[in-house]
């Protein structure tokens, strides 16, 4: 290819050409870099900061999924600092709303819940911030429960640019960011939602699910969003 | 060699932790072997001993008895482990916490009751604000998530423990 440029990924040189970001070209290399917000062929977002890896002669960590290869560039994608830094994500993630693993409906499901495992997160060293949020029963299938949401906007990503609706968005700033429905209304009273589930689907936290569930029962079945998302591939 | 000592609390928890504890099957001998039990639900001290070696926590902080509780278990314990995800996160006692505990309590024992209405007051301790994980108000040496910890996990850690190792957890447990 004519734009193909030399990276280097933790010490190896790795194809790549210009405009694909970091993460992709770490990924078709088979390099592990840890996400929660990113979907492929979505549009990145770089909202959960997992994917921090540092670049040589840049002083902070940049977000994979949103980074641009350059030519020369050479990243790590593991290091001491970076896996303390993913640790310390994660624990904000879960100090930040209530995520109760064994009383959700994901449990055992839950990618949140897995990428602390994974990262070896035993315990959360910040206060909890125990904050008052609504669950919104109003749709007839689907459930939304903002004290189980991170904030990753995968819902308002593939409504948009897989389903077309534009259903979610985020409103208000900072800690009292929330997901909102239709310009805030409830679920149930929605215009545009067409009941499709594919927000439900790629939701990686028992957030979003299907009423009728218990505990540990919502399995999400993202295979359709991926492969419909797969057939725009780019053209988003 | 000189036995370990050992204590379990039960604070506020549903004893699902120490059930856990107690089905690791023939593991307990072992255990039994290298440790005397000297506190918790099933042994009839009253008061917490002194010069404890490893005392395991279930159950969150939730009420001025368990405040004073986790302070004294501090002060005469070598090693605090929070056992199980209410010890560590708060986990469902802490779903109390987005509502203050007078409001909490006329809603149950007041709107919500039929006959002998009015908020218990005697012989029980007054609940805190919030029921907090252990480590926010006493320093934990070691936490073992899990709703509750798999009796495999805690056989190990306490294993571990009994032969003088701090066991690394890191990635063999999970929250719920």
């Amino acid at each position: 290819m004519a734009d193909q440029i030399s990276v280097r990924i933790d010490g190896e040189y790795v194809p790549a050409c210009a405009g694909q970001t970091i993460l992709e070209v770490a990924r078709a290399s088979g390099k592990y870099i840890p996400t929660l917000c990113w979907l492929e062929n979505i549009p990145a977002a770089g909202a959960c900061r997992l994917c921090i890896v540092e670049v040589s002669g840049v002083a902070r960590p940049l977000p994979a999924c949103t980074t641009p290869v350059q030519d020369g560039m050479s990243v790590t994608t593991m290091s001491e600092s970076l896996t303390r830094y993913r640790r310390t994500t994660v624990e904000f993630l879960l100090s930040e709303r209530n995520h109760q693993c064994a009383v959700c409906v994901s449990n055992n499901h839950c990618e949140l819940q897995a990428m602390a495992q994974r990262l070896g997160v035993t315990s959360v060293h910040y206060s909890y911030c125990w904050p008052k949020l609504p669950v919104d029963v109003s749709h007839p299938r689907f459930v939304l429960d903002h004290n189980r949401c991170i904030l990753c906007t995968r819902c308002v990503r593939v409504c948009a640019e897989v389903e077309g609706a534009r259903v979610w968005d985020v409103a208000g700033r900072g800690v009292r960011s929330m997901v909102v429905c239709d310009a805030n209304r409830p679920w149930g009273e929605s215009r545009n939602c067409t009941s499709c589930g594919k927000c439900v689907q790629v939701c990686p936290t028992g957030a979003m699910a299907e009423k009728g569930y218990a505990v540990e029962e919502m399995v999400k079945h993202d295979a359709n969003v991926r492969r419909l998302a797969h057939r725009q591939g780019g053209h988003v | 060699m000189k036995k370990v000592r050992l204590a379990t609390v039960w604070l506020d928890g549903c004893s699902g932790c120490h059930m856990s504890l107690l089905d690791m099957d023939e593991a307990i001998l072992s255990v039994a072997k290298r440790a005397d039990v000297v506190y918790g639900p099933l042994v009839d001290a009253q008061e917490f001993p002194k010069a404890v070696d490893v005392t395991v926590i279930e159950g969150a902080v939730s009420s001025q008895d368990d405040l004073e509780k986790v302070r004294t278990i501090r002060q005469r314990s070598k090693l605090v482990v929070a056992l199980g995800d209410c010890a560590v996160t708060g986990n469902v006692p802490a779903m109390r916490n987005t509502t203050p505990p007078r409001k909490l309590l006329e809603r149950i024992y007041v709107e919500g009751a039929d006959a002998a209405r009015g908020i218990p007051s005697d012989g029980v301790p007054a609940l805190l604000r919030h029921a907090v994980p252990v480590h926010e108000v006493v320093r934990v040496d070691l936490h073992v998530p899990g709703c509750p910890p798999p009796a495999k996990a805690i056989a190990w850690v306490l294993g571990e423990l009994c032969e003088g190792r701090m066991p690394d957890l890191k990635s063999k447990v999970k929250f719920g």
